[in-house]
Parts: C-alpha cells; sequence; structure tokens
C-alpha cells in the first residue's frame, strides 16, 4: 500500500552530462535486467528478441550523455497514448508501458520531448520504455554506472 | 655475590625499561606537624598483595632538621672502591658537611644489600657556573646525580633534595620499613610503595620512591608512551638510566613544574591531557586556547597508559591518574592530615574514620599542600 | 627508420564466450588498444600499445578481458632481467632518456616491512577505540620549547604568549604535493575535497591554485617551486601553510618538466605561462644557492604571510639529510617534508627515480634522531614522504619519528589508478594524469572525493585500532617512540640507524 505522501513524490534516472563516460555500461545492464535470464552474457547472446533498450545514447566528441525517460508529471505519451497502453502509476509515480495494450501508433514517440520511447517496426509496437526497474531499489542503469553519472533523482511533484 | 647497584642488563645498553604494578600510600600534614613512620609503615604493609617481596621503599619529609640547608645525597654503591669513586666526583662539586653510613637494622631475608651511604652537602658555586647557561643550583644537582649514575661505575644516588630522604631496596614494606627503621623517622610528608615487577630482574636502585632534587615519587603502572617520553626529555639533559618507566615521570615532574614553571594542575593536564573533545567543549576561549597550547607543545610528555602515582616536592603530596583511570587511587582527610593511597584499606587501618573519602577522577590532580 | 622492435609489455586476453561485443572496451581506450573489426564483427585488441592500466578490464560488463603480463621472458638469466634488455631496446631505437613515472619499480628495500608493532598483553590493558577516545590530532609546524603561562583574574592561567602559527590535522595523513596539470582538475577537487572533509591538508604542488579550489585553499599547503608557478600573492594568502619545494624522491636533483600538450588554457592561467609551452621547473632554485639563500625565501614568504602560517621546506632524502635537515631549521623553516627513494612522480628519468637517494626510513630515523641530539626536534615539524601504502606504514613512520606523512601514489591509487606509470603520456584513462577532457569526466570528482576521503577514514581507524592495541590513546605517544618498533632480519649497522632493536628483545 502507498501512501499518499509516496504518490506525490517522483522518481527518474537523471544523467550528468558531465560525468558520462561514454562507456554504455547502463545499456548492457538496461538490456540485462529486462532479460529473462538477468545474466549479462546469456542476455546479450543467446536471449531473442533482445530485451531492453530503456536508455539511449547520445554521443559527439569528448560529450556523451545517456538519455532515459524523466517520469514527467504530466507525461505527453500518456495523454497522447490512444489505448491506454501508456499510463501514469499513481502509486509510484512512474511511466509504464503495457504492450498488451499497445497498438503501436506510435504517438508517444511523436510527442515525448527527450525523445525516449523508441518504436520496434517490426512488431509495429513500441519497443520498450524505462519502467524504473519495477521495484528495484536502484534502477540497474544507475547501479552499473561507474562514474556515478547515472543518478536515481527523487522530487516531490511541484 | 651478585652486583646490585651495577644495573643488571639483559641487553647492553641502558635504556629499557621494566614494566610493574603496585600499591601507593602517602599523608601529608597540611599544617606541617610531623607524622610518625609507623602510620606509612602499616598504611603500606597492609597491601601486601600489591607486591611480590621485589621492591618496596619511602620518602620522607622534614627528617634532617639539624641539615636542612644542605643537600642530602643518599647513595647505594657495589663496593667502598665504588663508593669513594663517586665520593670524589662528589667533592669535585660538592662542599661535604657530614657523612656517615645510613643507619640500618639487620634483616635476615635481604639479600645483597650495597653499601648505603649519606652525604651532606653543598654545591659550590664553580660547579654551578660550570653547567653555564643561566644555571642554578638545581641544575648542577641534576647533572651531578645523572653523571654519577651514568659515569661511575657500581655507584647510584637515589635521593638528593633537601632535608628529606628516600629509603628503598628490594624486600617487601615490613624488611625494608625495619631495615631502614622507617618507624622511628618523623615527617610531614610521607610517600611509600610496594612493589610487584613483572620482571625477575631487579636491583635496589629500581625500587621506589624514585627521587631527584627534592621529588621524590611512586607509580603503579607501566608508562607505554615510555620511549616517547624518555626521548623528548634527553632532549633536555635527562637521561633515564634506572630501567623502569617510572624515571620519565619523576623528571617530567622536575621538568614542567621546576623548570618550565608550571603548577601541579597544568602538569597535570600536560602528563594526563585532557581529551580533545573536552577541551573543545571548553567555553572560555582563553582556557580552550591554554589547554590546546599544552597539547600541541608538550605532546612529548603526555604519559600513556595505566597510571597512578604519588610525588611530592616536601610542600605538596600529589596524586595523579591516567586518562582513563586504568589504575586505582582513593584520597580521604581528616583534620590537617590527608591521604592518598591504592586502596580504602589502606587509608583505613591507620584512619579509621576520615571526614572525607573519595575517588579522584581520571587525569585530575589531587594536589595537597602544606599551609604557609 | 627500420621498423620499432619493441615487443609489447602485456596480452590483451579476451574471453571470446563472454564478450557480448558492447565495444565498451573500444569505446573506453584511450591508447587505441582495442578496435572494432568490421569484418569480423568483434572487437580486436593491438597489444604493443597496451599500458597495462587495466581500466578496460574493470569496465567490461562480462568480465571478458583480463590484461596480463606479456610471458616473454629472456634466457639469459637474472642479471640480464627483462627491463634491462628492454630499456637498452629502447634507447637504441630512440637515442634518448628512458622515462618513467611513479614510485621506483626496483625492488629498493622496503624497511616497512622488515619492522612490526607492539602490543600490550596484562601488565597494560590495550584500550577498545569503540568505547574509548583515540586521538589522532596532530600539528605541523614550529614550537616553542616551552609555554608561557600569565595569571589572569583570581589567578587562573592564561597563555603567556601566542604559539608560532600551526596546522591543525585531524589525522596524521596529508595528499602530497600533485599540481594541477600533471593530473586533472578532477582529482585536485577530489583530493582537496577529501581533506577538507576530514580535516587535513592538500597540496597544489607546482601548479597554482585554481579558482574551483579556492574554496579548498584554507586546507592548501601551496607549493613554492624552482619555476614559481602561480605563485602569487593571493596564492600565499589563501594557503594554510607553504612549502619551498627543493627536491622530490623520485627525481633528487633534477627539476620538472611539464609537457606543452598538457598546458591547457585552464592550466595556463592556474600557472600564469602560456597555453601550450613547457612548463619547465629548473633543478635548483635559480635564487637559492646556499643555506642562506633558502633562509632569505623562508622569511621573504614569511614576511609576504604576516607570519601568519607555517613555511616548511620539502627535500629529497639524500645521503646526508640528516645534516641538510638541521641546516633548514635554522634556516627558519617550520616543517620539513622528506621524500624517499620509492616516491612518486608524473615523469622522471627512470635511471634517477630508480636509482639516487636513500629509503625514508633511514632518512627519517638519522634526521628525527639528529634534531633531538641538537635540541632543535620541538622548532620543526617531520613529514615523511614515498611509498607509504598502508595504515602500518604510516604508524611505523610515526614511531621513527615523523609528525604526519605525505600520501600521492595511494591516494591516486584510491581514485583508481592502477600504477601503470605512464603518466607521463597523458593519456591516463582513469581521469587523473591527464588534461584531454574526454578522460577528465571520467573521475567524477564527488566519486572521488569520497574514495579518497573514505582511505583516510579506513587508514586513521586502524591506525585507532593499533594504536589500542599499544595501550596508547593519543598518536603524540607513539611519535618517536621507537620502543613500540622491532626489526627483523636486519643487521646492526641497520638497526642502528634506525635506532630500534630487533624483534625478540625485551624493552
Amino acid at each position: 500500500m502507498v501512501t499518499a505522501k509516496a504518490a506525490r513524490r517522483r522518481r527518474r534516472v537523471a544523467v550528468r552530462e558531465e560525468y558520462c563516460i561514454g562507456c554504455r555500461l547502463c545499456e548492457v545492464a538496461c538490456v540485462t535486467r529486462h532479460s529473462r535470464s538477468r545474466d549479462v552474457v546469456a542476455a546479450h547472446k543467446t536471449e531473442s528478441p533482445r530485451p531492453g533498450g530503456g536508455v539511449r545514447f547520445e554521443a559527439a566528441g569528448p560529450v556523451s550523455l545517456a538519455v532515459s525517460c524523466r517520469h514527467c508529471a504530466d507525461p505527453l505519451c500518456v495523454e497522447a497514448c490512444l489505448t491506454g497502453a501508456m499510463a501514469r502509476d499513481p502509486g509510484t509515480g512512474r511511466v509504464v508501458h503495457d504492450p498488451a495494450r499497445c497498438v503501436g501508433c506510435w504517438m508517444c514517440v511523436m510527442t515525448c520531448p527527450t525523445g525516449v520511447p523508441r518504436p520496434d517496426p517490426a512488431a509495429h509496437r513500441l519497443a520498450f520504455k524505462c519502467d524504473l526497474c519495477g521495484g528495484d531499489d536502484l534502477p540497474a542503469c544507475v547501479a552499473a554506472c561507474p562514474n556515478a553519472a547515472a543518478v536515481l533523482v527523487e522530487e516531490d511533484e511541484p | 655475590m651478585l652486583i646490585n647497584v651495577h644495573r643488571p642488563s639483559p641487553v647492553p645498553d641502558l635504556d629499557f625499561k621494566v614494566p610493574s604494578g603496585c600499591g601507593l600510600t602517602g599523608l601529608i600534614s597540611q599544617k606541617g606537624e610531623l607524622l610518625p613512620g609507623d602510620a606509612i609503615y602499616r598504611s603500606l604493609c597492609s597491601m601486601e598483595e600489591r607486591g611480590n617481596g621485589l621492591g618496596a621503599g619511602y620518602a620522607a619529609y622534614g627528617i634532617y632538621p639539624d641539615f636542612a640547608a644542605n643537600r642530602a645525597f643518599h647513595l647505594m654503591c657495589d663496593t667502598e672502591d665504588a663508593r669513594r669513586a663517586a665520593e670524589a666526583v662528589l667533592r669535585r662539586d660538592c662542599t661535604i658537611r657530614h657523612d656517615e653510613p645510613i643507619p640500618t637494622s639487620p634483616v635476615k631475608a635481604l639479600k645483597n644489600i650495597p653499601v648505603l651511604w649519606r652525604y651532606f652537602l653543598d654545591i659550590k658555586p664553580e660547579a654551578v657556573e660550570r653547567v653555564g647557561g643561566g644555571a642554578t643550583e638545581p641544575d648542577a644537582v641534576v647533572r651531578l646525580v645523572m653523571e654519577i649514575n651514568r659515569k661511575v661505575d657500581g655507584a647510584f644516588v637515589f635521593s638528593s633534595g633537601r632535608n628529606m630522604g628516600i629509603f628503598k631496596g628490594v624486600g617487601n614494606p615490613e624488611e625494608i620499613g625495619e631495615f631502614f627503621r622507617i618507624p622511628a623517622y618523623r615527617a610531614n610528608v610521607w610517600i611509600g610503595h610496594n612493589r610487584f615487577p613483572t620482571n625477575s630482574v631487579s636491583w635496589w636502585g629500581g625500587a621506589h620512591p624514585f627521587g631527584l632534587l627534592d621529588w621524590s615519587l611512586v607509580h603503579n603502572g607501566e608508562i607505554s608512551s615510555y620511549g616517547t617520553n624518555r626521548r623528548y626529555l634527553e632532549s633536555y639533559g635527562y637521561w633515564c638510566t634506572l630501567q623502569t618507566d617510572t624515571e620519565v615521570m619523576a623528571y617530567l615532574f622536575d621538568l614542567l613544574v621546576r623548570r618550565h614553571g608550571l603548577d601541579f594542575d597544568l602538569a597535570a593536564q600536560v602528563m594526563a591531557a585532557p581529551f580533545w573533545t573536552r577541551i573543545e567543549r571548553e567555553e572560555d576561549p582563553e582556557a580552550r586556547r591554554l589547554s590546546s597550547a599544552l597539547r600541541a607543545v608538550y605532546g612529548g610528555a603526555l604519559v600513556s597508559g595505566p597510571f597512578a602515582v604519588l610525588v611530592s616536592d616536601g610542600k605538596s603530596l600529589v596524586g595523579l591518574n591516567d586518562r582513563i583511570k586504568l589504575r586505582p587511587l582513593v584520597a580521604a582527610r581528616k583534620g590537617s592530615v590527608s591521604y592518598i593511597a591504592s586502596e580504602e584499606a589502606a587509608i583505613r587501618c591507620i584512619c579509621p574514620d576520615p571526614e572525607a573519602l573519595w575517588m579522584p577522577d581520571a587525569g585530575v590532580p589531587t594536589v595537597v599542600t602544606v599551609e604557609a | 627508420m627500420a621498423r620499432t622492435r619493441v615487443a609489447p609489455d602485456f596480452a590483451v586476453r579476451r574471453d571470446t564466450a563472454r564478450c557480448i561485443n558492447c565495444k565498451a572496451c573500444v569505446r573506453l581506450c584511450a591508447n587505441g588498444v582495442h578496435v572494432w573489426d568490421e569484418v569480423a564483427g568483434a572487437p580486436v585488441a593491438d597489444e604493443s600499445k597496451c599500458v597495462g592500466c587495466h581500466f578496460c578490464e574493470e569496465h567490461c560488463p562480462t568480465r571478458a578481458l583480463s590484461i596480463e603480463r606479456a610471458p616473454a621472458e629472456t634466457t639469459s638469466g637474472g642479471h640480464w632481467t627483462r627491463s634491462a634488455i628492454r630499456g637498452i631496446g629502447r634507447q637504441a631505437e630512440t637515442g634518448g632518456i628512458l622515462l618513467g613515472a611513479m614510485g621506483n619499480d626496483r625492488p629498493q628495500m622496503a624497511y616497512f616491512d622488515r619492522l612490526v608493532l607492539n602490543a600490550a598483553q596484562v601488565t597494560n590493558p590495550s584500550i577498545d577505540p569503540l568505547r574509548e577516545p583515540m586521538e589522532l590530532k596532530t600539528f605541523i609546524g614550529s614550537r616553542p620549547d616551552r609555554i608561557e603561562i600569565a595569571r589572569g583574574a583570581g589567578g587562573r592561567p592564561r597563555l603567556g604568549a601566542p604559539l608560532p602559527p600551526l596546522l591543525e590535522i585531524e589525522t596524521p595523513i596529508m595528499f602530497s604535493a600533485m599540481s594541477y596539470g600533471s593530473i586533472s582538475l578532477n582529482a585536485c577537487r577530489s583530493l582537496a575535497g577529501a581533506a577538507g572533509e576530514i580535516g587535513t591538508c592538500w597540496n597544489t604542488g607546482e601548479g597554482g591554485l585554481h579558482p574551483d579550489l579556492e574554496s579548498c585553499a584554507d586546507r592548501a599547503i601551496v607549493q613554492v617551486a624552482s619555476g614559481r608557478f602561480g605563485v602569487t600573492p593571493e596564492y600565499l594568502a589563501r594557503a594554510a601553510a607553504i612549502e619551498i619545494k627543493v627536491g622530490q624522491g623520485a627525481k633528487p636533483g633534477i627539476g620538472g618538466h611539464l609537457p606543452g600538450g598538457k598546458v591547457t588554457e585552464d592550466v595556463s592561467r592556474t600557472r600564469r605561462i602560456p597555453v601550450g609551452s613547457d612548463a619547465i621547473s629548473p633543478a635548483p632554485h635559480h635564487d637559492i644557492y646556499s643555506i642562506e639563500d633558502l633562509k632569505q625565501l623562508i622569511f621573504a614568504l614569511k614576511e609576504a604571510t604576516r607570519y601568519s602560517k607555517p613555511v616548511g621546506v620539502k627535500i629529497a632524502a639524500v645521503h646526508n639529510v640528516a645534516s641538510i635537515a638541521i641546516g633548514i631549521v635554522h634556516a627558519g623553516a617550520d616543517f620539513i617534508a622528506i621524500d624517499g627513494i620509492r616516491g612518486g612522480t608524473g615523469a622522471a628519468p627512470s635511471v634517477i627515480r630508480d636509482h639516487v637517494g636513500i629509503p625514508i626510513e633511514l632518512a627519517l630515523a638519522s634526521v628525527d634522531q639528529r634534531l633531538r641530539e641538537e635540541g632543535l626536534r620541538h622548532r620543526v615539524s617531520i613529514i615523511a614522504a614515498g611509498g607509504i601504502r598502508s595504515s602500518a606504514d604510516v604508524l611505523k613512520a610515526i614511531a621513527l619519528g615523523a609528525d604526519a606523512v605525505y600520501i600521492a601514489t595511494a591516494a591516486l591509487v584510491a581514485l583508481g589508478c592502477h600504477v601503470c606509470r605512464t603518466c607521463y603520456l597523458g593519456k591516463c584513462n582513469w581521469g587523473i594524469a591527464t588534461q584531454d577532457p574526454a578522460l577528465t569526466r571520467r573521475l567524477n570528482p564527488e566519486v572521488g572525493q569520497t574514495r579518497a576521503a573514505n582511505l583516510l577514514r579506513a587508514w586513521s581507524h586502524e591506525i585507532k585500532e593499533m594504536l589500542g592495541g599499544m595501550g596508547v590513546n593519543a598518536i603524540e605517544s607513539v611519535r618517536g617512540n621507537r620502543d613500540h618498533l622491532r626489526g627483523v632480519g636486519l643487521s646492526q649497522v641497520e638497526l642502528d640507524l634506525l635506532g630500534i632493536k630487533h624483534a625478540g628483545s625485551p624493552w
């Protein structure tokens, strides 16, 4: 049971650009965490389709940045979703995606200001989006970041 | 025959120490009355289990009124030859007013008794000048005592104050007390010590009290900072030759109180320094500054390890414990007489109904001074 | 010129069964060891470029990588070692001086490893540091030999004359000089932050004081070295103490050289030299050719700072270090930092690093003893440096006579350094000895500060445990207390020099 106070907390993963070293171990960790085996080698070498992809990575020269869902207080993706596949969990504040309800309209892809949701053209639905690793204390990308560039931010909603 | 004054040395150099456990007792008349030696004798003998027969001793102040203005040197020597060699050094620096064997009574149990002699003397002014650097008579005495103890083989000065004397040896408090006829002396400050050395090496000079100038000091404990304190004292011209850590305490009192002019409270703050947490809680900034400065400047004189000491300069009797009170010390008072001892029993056996009896706190000195 | 004949030092082992082709190694290696082979669809390694920093190994998510020593041992026996042969090979290629970094890599005798500490049993109870206070607070600076007491109202004692300025540190471990330039700003931030967090000092080296570090200046020992880089009145005014650098254990008798490549715009501003110019610190201070000259500089600095902070001198441990130290005290220094033959550096000729100077333990023992004999010990603090690896080394140095120690290599190892000894290449994968913005960001100063502070915390904890074991509750009771040390397997000459007895000797 989540208290009313907790419901007003917003959790998200933030990446501090100045310390992102471009190793992309956050991606590896995300894939592993969302795999069936949760084994890093198996997740990447044997599982098909490859799971995860909640972190997107951008780099230019020395600057690199891992981008993941900000779990907005008023998420545009939720507003735009035709089927309710994209929804905000009022308890945890997480913006989660239910693949079973997704029809692949990609309105979320169109509306997200940070470009987080990515389409899976083959399956004609949304590939994956960050779910803050369910109930884990720390999202896998944060735990895997070797330079504490990826951090979990908890803040009160405005 | 075993040589006693020539310090027994399992290792060739002199800078080692013998840890020991012990019983202490002391009393003082604030009115300057002379208290019979019988009291300290009974008090010390009551703490039988605190010694093992390997050392006992007494210090008494006010016992030489006829020579009150002269230095009283007590010497122990292996042989007559050694005594004569030491005497030659004394004659170089001193005018000897009187000398005689220290009076003793035969005690069967005592073995390896050295030649025991006392000299009443004055340091020649030229001997003081020779020390140089604005030195005073006490500096010359310190130098002379150090010289004999370090350089004259088989001779050892164990008491060098005025109107006071130290009596000590290898034996239990009864034996040493009877031997030196302690109950017959009358003194206004008494200190006694019963020794339990944890090392079988024991020699007459290694017994307590330790003395230098008017200082006498008895100690129960082990000084873990000995190496630091010894090297600190060496830079002030004190050489530790007695194979026991207690020696450093005596020299520290001399350095801090006589030479550096600290009173007993400040000297105690150096040796059993208050913890930084306490200093930082001190509200008076002046006091805080002083406490910090004492620790910053006198770190080499901080005494670590468990200890209880009694020290006197003839005017005061001071009891002091280590910083966390790892050794016992009890104090009491009745009328003008105050008592400090390792055990309450050692006080009650000579003062059954004290007006006050208390346990001094760790690192806080108990200072009782003779009224002027 | 014929093809380079130098064989790789390291072998890169990649377990292809575990490799997931994530390319982390490819992206991360600044030396270009790991390369993505498009044809094979897998990473391959150019081992000749590997310096053995183990960055890839530690970041490989599947532990598919291991970096091993290349097994190319020669058959020529003990005298002609691999490093001797490789050194000659390199010099035959280049005709130049062999460069090295970090500390001595010869098996110089570590006397610390031949010293053992004491503990209390029965006659003297050990003290439990979890229950009783255990004090490490240390002062650095010159002290009078006695305190003047004045009497205030009601006879209350107070300090009769103020003490000379003293540096107060909460643990007897400080960070040794490493300049911004030789290490990254993030490395400086990490150490400066940790020093502030723990209550000890860091040292600017000859790098000046970067504006970002000014907030940490109250815990900074600022260096004045032969190049005088970054020395301004403000620099001196902000510092906790000033250190004149005469020598360094890794390179006694020679100067320093920061290659122009490391002199970025930011470094140039901090050092006050043009961008891209080599920062050359001459071997001697060209205004110090004698002890009188040193005295002038010491007092010039004291005057400049109105006698408000300690001014010390850092020297390398050389044969007559004790007499030199005495001279330095007479010249007015408040502390002497002595850096032994195992001290580190960002770059030095290997031949000097490995063969010039003496071990810190012997230097320290002889300096402490001589200063005591001269009655000067209270006038100066001794800081020992050069190869301190553990809290035991710290405590042994203090028992030999040091007031505090400097650590540098150990501090960098806490930040991630794996002592690959190629700092002078400027491609430090750990973001420490580099100014490349792609690399310096790899050292998050928050993480670095925590790690460096943790190291100090851990060592302080261990020192307290050892003190308690000895039955001592303040560090000053172990300072110069050689009774608490014993030597194992040392000759009488060595024991005498160290002023200790052999293990098995009683008190």
